[in-house]
């Protein structure tokens, strides 16, 4: 026996099971970075002097980055529709140009690092370095399993559209979702972190 | 939503805008940051211009706009305990006993 | 449509697998389940030895150990006589290893893993890849806290709760624990998508929520505990790791002062956040413990009082609430640690709050036996017997809920005897109870009866023996956290005598473990063999060939009807199995 619904929707919930999976996954995701967030308010509330984070971290470099996030967003959508519209190499090339956003965008992060381990900021200076390099370094941890994924459904993955198009259609769009909530997450980062 | 060609289409449309939305937003808030309107505003101000912006990621990119309802209950579950977690340093500062 | 029946051809073939393939690293949910089950029951007996060499240093401290004590390095027990550093990790590693590594493996992995899918009538589980990873993943966090044994300074030493900043400054076990911690995490993590995944897509047509057994349900509400309550203690176990690797202060306050010396740290941390951290996770994960063991007590009840079961939509309600309920009551474990009178109020209210849906549940169990033609074997003996004994451990945990009774009872081993009955002779009773139960259908041969109540009576008095002194101690004041078992205190004289009478029945306890031991291994290969329903049930696991094959069932069952049809007026036989066609 197969097991069922891994390209066709049930028909009483309407889902794929990768589709409700990926879900619960991006909930618990929610959960732990809720949690940082969460403990940032409780220690921010109760610091005596917190700095404002534009006078250490260097704003233009994070608006930089929160662009090239955002960009890979739209071309993860664009690598899916083209898919849905049969058309594999536009997908592969939108798959291969969202993988290189997100190499830019770590490779931006690793310099902003580098130039803090210059200065000699590293996370004991303070507990708001601390939760910078916490926040930024689990969500740059997220940023790489997105660029591994990608490697691979442009490499080797792609394979499966000879069989399956539907289905390699549908990965596609559970790494896309996963990809935008890294994005959506960046997008609170942007300004707690570097802004307030 | 519909899953013809011409759909599509449409549908990229919408992205593209929401995109461009996006980046508009990016700038605003680096510029308002720049701005002194009292501490407390530039925070509440800053949160909801992300707010915006993650709402549109989460409903047009993540098309939550026109999800199923089984995606929905999840999703508000997890915001019933993600309150519950945010809850979490009101209880750590809410009239302390001092010793 | 085309590439779906395309699909279809594929699957259908079944190639022979490798012994690799088909035993170790296998993506089938049941011998994924019967890895958990092994591996779990393994650990539970290691910290179950950890604890009774705890026990030895509680009745006789400072005596040379017998025997097994020159085992030991100099580093832990020179010449048999135990160190206090020793003492604490084997305190902290026997909290760890018993819930992460134990019970809910068991209880989750084990058990929600084999029977899950069976009951729902799936194939296997969702993500079959994925239900791998999570047990290999589970299996590395194992080897990681064994490792941390062999680590500079032992095992953590700072409690299974590793609170700060005692956690942040201790030896290098703690790191260990850490590590293997977030890999424990991240298994159930993965299990628990699975767990819901499955549950909510691969249920054979005509089974609707409400038709579900409670098993399933009780599997369904922990994956969502699982799935949300988890995170956080990940997300303080990174913060953790950061203060202890990268010198940061999350948890370190300014000033702090350790054996006479400055900290060197920048300061500004709080470590009451890994307290809220730690227990937004772990007030849960009590119910994680439970559920399950609930789910499979109402199977057991059921199908031996030959009755259905009372209320089954009142206790699917509660079992909801409960989950819902089991994230706002955190901070009870808290009190002491000077929060406001507000905020206590509040938690005071939910945790009362929340012993209601336990009773309803525990009152619909009790209901379900009234009238009915009890059958007492083996697995039932062990369902009744976690009645009783959760109840001592829920009733015994209402004192704790109030902040005025809590004050004074915290830290003493009236804790320790609360939280013991609810997962001891509570969880593992039940435990137990499943083993004995769904044994048939993992391996086509039932277990000895005979020697099955030995287990039982052996163990529940037993335990009885070991927990009920606790309450008496602790409510005479005896502190939980004394190296010494209290030996140290004047206060402590008279209810002393009960350490050594505890620590007999736990090693007489470990005796009554070997008849199950064997009984278990002897009946994998001589038992006797019985058909696919020895226990005429009627949920849709027993429709399946014992032992299962690879993909479950000959036909797809569907199923016509509720989950507990027996004895229904008029019928042939007194059970109606849930596939049985209704005759119109």
């Amino acid at each position: 026996m197969l097991i069922p619904y891994t390209v066709k929707p049930r028909p009483d919930t309407g889902l794929i099971n990768s589709k409700l999976g990926i879900w619960l996954f991006l909930a618990s995701e929610v959960m732990l970075f809720g949690a940082l967030f969460s403990s940032y308010i409780l220690l921010r509330v109760n610091s005596v002097d917190w700095p404002v984070g534009s006078t250490i971290l260097s704003v233009p470099i994070a608006a930089f980055n929160t662009v090239v996030l955002i960009s890979s967003s739209i071309t993860v959508i664009m690598a899916w529709a083209s898919l849905k519209m049969g058309n594999l190499s536009k997908g592969r090339m939108y798959i291969l140009i969202t993988f290189l956003l997100g190499l830019t965008f770590m490779c931006v992060k690793a310099y902003e690092y580098n130039t803090k381990f210059h200065h000699g900021l590293f996370p004991s200076e303070s507990t708001f370095m601390a939760i910078y390099f916490t926040l930024t370094g689990l969500h740059g941890l997220h940023v790489l399993g997105g660029m591994i994924v990608f490697a691979y459904f442009w490499g080797p993955g792609a394979k499966m559209w000879k069989t399956e198009p539907e289905h390699f259609t549908n990965r596609i769009e559970i790494v896309g979702l996963y990809w935008h909530f890294v994005d959506l997450v960046w997008i609170f980062l942007f300004p707690v972190l570097y802004l307030l | 939503m519909g899953d013809s060609v011409e759909d599509i289409k449409k549908h990229v449309r919408t992205y593209v805008m929401v995109f461009v939305v996006l980046l508009f937003l990016t700038g605003v808030t680096v510029g308002i940051s720049y701005v002194d309107m009292g501490h407390t505003m530039n925070i509440v101000l800053a949160l909801v211009i992300a707010t915006i912006k993650a709402s549109l990621v989460a409903a047009y990119f993540m098309h939550l706009i026109s999800e199923k309802k089984l995606i929905y209950y999840t999703l508000l579950i997890a915001a019933l305990f993600f309150i519950g977690l945010m809850f979490l340093p009101t209880g750590q500062s809410l009239d302390p006993i001092h010793l | 449509m085309s590439q779906s029946d395309h699909h279809d051809e594929h699957a259908n073939e079944h190639p022979k697998l490798g012994f690799w393939q088909a035993y170790v690293f296998s993506t089938d949910h049941k011998v994924i389940g019967i890895q958990y089950g092994l591996t779990a029951l393994v650990f539970l007996f290691f910290g179950f030895c950890l604890m009774m060499l705890m026990r030895w240093q509680l009745a006789y401290p400072g005596q040379a150990l017998p025997i097994f004590g020159s085992l030991f390095s100099d580093a832990t027990m020179p010449g048999g006589v135990m160190l206090p550093e020793f003492y604490n990790s084997l305190g902290a590693m026997h909290g760890t290893i018993m819930v992460f590594l134990g019970v809910v493996p068991l209880a989750v992995g084990a058990f929600g893993n084999f029977v899950v899918p069976l009951q729902i009538g799936a194939p296997d589980m969702a993500f079959p890849k994925l239900n791998m990873a999570s047990y290999w993943s589970f299996f590395a966090g194992g080897v990681v806290m064994l490792y941390s044994f062999m680590a500079p300074g032992g095992a953590a030493n700072s409690g299974w709760t590793s609170y700060p900043p005692l956690s942040d400054i201790a030896t290098a076990g703690q790191t260990y624990w850490l590590i293997g911690m977030i890999f424990l995490i991240t298994s159930s993590l993965l299990g628990s998508v699975n767990f819901i995944v499955t549950i909510i897509q691969l249920r054979v047509e005509g089974l609707t929520y409400m038709r579900m057994p409670f098993f399933v349900w009780a599997q369904l509400v922990t994956a969502f505990l699982l799935l949300l309550a988890f995170p956080p203690l990940e997300a303080a176990g990174v913060m953790q790791l950061m203060d202890r690797l990268a010198d940061t202060s999350f948890f370190l306050p300014t000033g702090l002062v350790v054996t006479g010396d400055a900290l060197q740290v920048s300061g500004g941390g709080s470590p009451l956040l890994w307290q809220h951290l730690f227990w937004f996770l772990a007030h849960p994960e009590v119910y994680v413990l439970i559920l399950p063991a609930m789910g499979i007590v109402a199977e057991i009840i059921a199908n031996n009082s030959r009755k259905p079961l009372f209320g089954y939509k009142s206790a699917v309600y509660s079992l909801i609430f409960l989950g819902f309920m089991s994230f706002i009551v955190w901070a009870h474990h808290m009190f002491l640690t000077g929060m406001g009178t507000t905020i206590s109020a509040f938690f005071q209210t939910t945790t009362m709050i929340i012993s209601i849906p336990s009773v309803v549940i525990l009152t619909v169990f009790f209901i379900s036996l009234w009238g009915g033609r009890i059958r007492f074997n083996t697995c039932m003996l062990f369902a009744l017997g976690f009645l009783p004994m959760f109840g001592i451990g829920g009733l015994t945990g209402l004192p704790l809920g109030l902040s005025a009774a809590d004050i004074p009872l915290h830290d003493t081993y009236y804790v320790i005897g609360h939280f013991h009955y609810v997962v001891a002779p509570g969880t593992l009773l039940a435990l137990f109870a499943g083993i004995y139960y769904w044994f048939p259908k993992a391996t086509g041969r039932i277990m000895n009866e005979f020697w099955g109540k030995v287990h039982f009576w052996g163990s529940i008095v037993c335990m009885n023996m070991i927990f009920f002194p606790m309450l008496i101690q602790g409510l005479a004041g005896v502190s939980r956290r004394l190296y010494d078992g209290g030996a140290s205190y004047e206060f402590a004289e008279p209810v002393l005598h009960y350490n050594a009478a505890m620590s007999h029945a736990a090693w007489l306890l470990a005796v009554f473990q070997l008849p199950f031991i064997i009984n278990f291994f002897y009946s994998i290969w001589k038992g006797k063999q019985v058909d696919r329903n020895p226990w005429q049930s009627t949920t849709m696991e027993w429709e399946a060939p014992s032992p299962p094959p690879h993909g479950n069932f000959d036909t797809p069952p569907v199923a016509y009807r509720g989950p507990y049809e027996y004895s229904v007026p008029g019928a042939e036989k007194d059970y109606t199995p849930q596939c049985e066609a209704a005759e119109v």
